[in-house]
């Protein structure tokens, strides 16, 4: 179980991520999840839509260099110790997380988290173990 | 297999070099008397036109460089008055006060032949629709092309460079089968067809000639992709007329020089010595046909190779190499040579875009040497941490192949500036002279 997470490259400069935004806006596709990497030179951003195939395609139809990779998207109760525990099962499996980012679904009092990991299958195993949600594309339908 | 002048083109040795022998000392006599600032350049060498019998004394004459072309500007090697001169081109100026050449009616004439030459070599001939987007103007390319074209027959767009989407319109509308160009623009239109939407089978291109600009084998192999053609090569010069100096055959594997009115030597550029076939050294050119501007020995910096061997397209003119760099583009960097078609043939076979610049630069006494490249979309990572490491990959394989390592610097695409002639590679930031 994983869903698709669209990272376009940004120039470093004004209004690149306003452009990139504005054709997903022009193509009415909504945007779930989204964060952004950056650096001095250059920065990734990161997004999460129910139509990805069509959202990458206008992307690299406006000249961005666009893909898609694969991440979990992890259930988290609204609760105070649920990030925490998540993190321990992957810590104590020796899996590494890359970055994380939050998002919220439809489905009432639930969020999501995303998690990037060196080790997809492995997080996937050990957090169904601990009873642990992951959830699929299926969740934007 | 088709010639445009089969008869000097795939002529025997002895008839070619009884030719060049006759045509060298009838204009090294006509220089001598009419060209003061070379008449002068044989007096300090203590050589007089009896000196010269044939091509085997060609050595004896000194050379001309561009300083000279730059010292005699504008008239100062006038071979005719100058009212049988009836055009002139001239030399973007790039690097230094331009170059101007002049033509006589049969100047024009005789280059048009080189081009046509060219234009068959390619697989062309009167039945076919040629699209020059090469530029107009003073630039040789546009109006030397168009001259080809017309000569041999062929419908001829003269379409000058620019305005890409209208280029493969007409090659939709027209049925273009031939396309004259640079080939920075050749594979920039190959990648603005793709943009369209269409394919190679939406257009009726069958072949290309390629000049004015240094460029890989793995470029060509990516515009014959991109266009579905096949791609030739074509070299000149204005000093010598322009392009058609020498062509590319079937064989794509060196061009023939048109040596009935240009004699190449290959000479060690430091000492001027000249050097056996086979040597890489730079390329000399004696014009031995040209009215308006008859230049003798001139000093090309193109470093090449010339081979003469027996060339399956049938043709005798000795064959040169792609140039592998001019002696004058070469750029040191932190004391290492270093030519930019290097740097361009490490990125196309790491699979990146050949829209690249370099930038050198200098921070105390040390050289910097970044190159920014555009990326595309298989090569975006969703972490910083991907993205640096194919930076440290694609540093690495240059360093293998330069001997001297650049920072990398991934960037958009299209996000280096794109001309439509000829392609700004190199930002030398250094005050070296």
């Amino acid at each position: 179980m994983s869903i698709k997470q669209i990272s376009v490259f940004l120039e470093n400069r004004a209004g690149s991520m306003a452009e990139a935004t504005a054709l997903l806006a022009d193509a009415k596709i909504n945007l779930r999840a989204l964060s952004i990497a950056d650096t001095a030179e250059f920065g990734i951003l990161r997004i999460v839509t129910d139509r990805t195939e069509e959202a990458l395609k206008v992307l690299e139809d406006g000249g961005f260099a666009a893909a898609v990779n694969h991440v979990l998207a992890v259930e988290i109760e609204d609760k105070p110790g649920s990030l925490a525990k998540i993190l321990k099962v992957l810590f104590d499996a020796g899996v590494g997380v890359e970055y994380t980012y939050a998002f919220t679904s439809i489905k009432a009092n639930t969020a999501y988290m995303i998690f990037r990991v060196d080790d997809r299958s492995k997080a996937e195993n050990v957090l169904k173990e601990a009873n642990i949600n992951v959830a699929g594309q299926e969740i934007f339908r | 297999m088709n010639y445009y002048q089969k008869e000097i083109e795939c002529a025997s040795l002895d008839t070619l070099k009884a030719l060049q022998d006759e045509r060298l000392v009838k204009q090294v006599n006509r220089v001598y008397n009419n060209v003061g600032y070379y008449r002068n350049l044989m007096q300090k060498a203590g050589v007089t036109p009896d000196d010269i019998k044939g091509t085997k004394d060609l050595y004896k004459l000194p050379f001309l460089s561009k300083a000279d072309l730059r010292d005699a500007y504008p008239y100062g090697l006038l071979g005719t008055p100058l009212s049988e001169c009836v055009r002139i081109h001239s030399t973007s100026g790039t690097t230094g006060k331009r170059v101007v050449a002049f033509y006589t009616q049969h100047d024009l004439d005789l280059w048009d032949d080189c081009c046509a030459r060219a234009i068959v070599g390619a697989g062309g001939s009167r039945e076919d629709i040629c699209q020059v987007c090469y530029g107009y103007g003073l630039f040789t390319g546009g109006m030397g092309l168009n001259g080809g074209s017309h000569k041999l027959g062929c419908l001829t767009l003269p379409m000058s460079s620019g305005n890409t989407e209208r280029q493969i319109q007409f090659m939709q509308d027209l049925k273009s089968t031939i396309l004259g160009c640079t080939p920075s623009y050749a594979a920039y239109i190959g990648e603005t067809l793709h943009e369209m939407g269409l394919t190679p089978d939406d257009i009726s291109l069958k072949a290309g000639i390629f000049g004015a600009e240094p460029w890989t084998e793995e470029m060509r192999h990516q515009i014959e992709e991109l266009l579905g053609i096949k791609a030739y090569d074509i070299y000149g010069l204005t000093e010598l007329s322009g392009p058609g100096v020498s062509f590319e055959c079937c064989e794509q594997s060196g061009m023939h020089v048109n040596e009935d009115h240009f004699i190449p030597e290959i000479i060690n550029p430091e000492t001027g010595e000249v050097l056996p076939e086979g040597e890489v050294g730079e390329l000399v050119f004696t014009s031995i046909t040209k009215e308006a501007f008859p230049l003798l020995r001139y000093r090309t910096r193109d470093l090449c190779v010339l081979h003469r061997e027996k060339c399956s397209c049938g043709r005798t003119f000795i064959k040169m190499s792609k140039p592998k760099g001019r002696s004058d583009d070469m750029l040191i960097i932190k004391g290492v040579n270093v030519f930019p078609s290097q740097v361009e043939a490490v990125l196309i076979e790491q699979g990146y875009s050949s829209n690249y610049r370099i930038e050198i630069g200098r921070e105390g006494n040390m050289d910097t040497f970044d190159v920014l490249v555009e990326l595309n979309s298989s090569q975006v990572s969703d972490t910083v941490k991907g993205i640096k490491d194919s930076e440290k990959a694609l540093a690495g394989a240059m360093k293998t192949m330069l001997g001297v390592v650049p920072k990398i610097h991934l960037v958009a695409p299209k996000s280096i500036e794109r001309s439509e002639g000829k392609a700004v590679r190199v930002i030398d930031k250094r005050k070296l002279h």
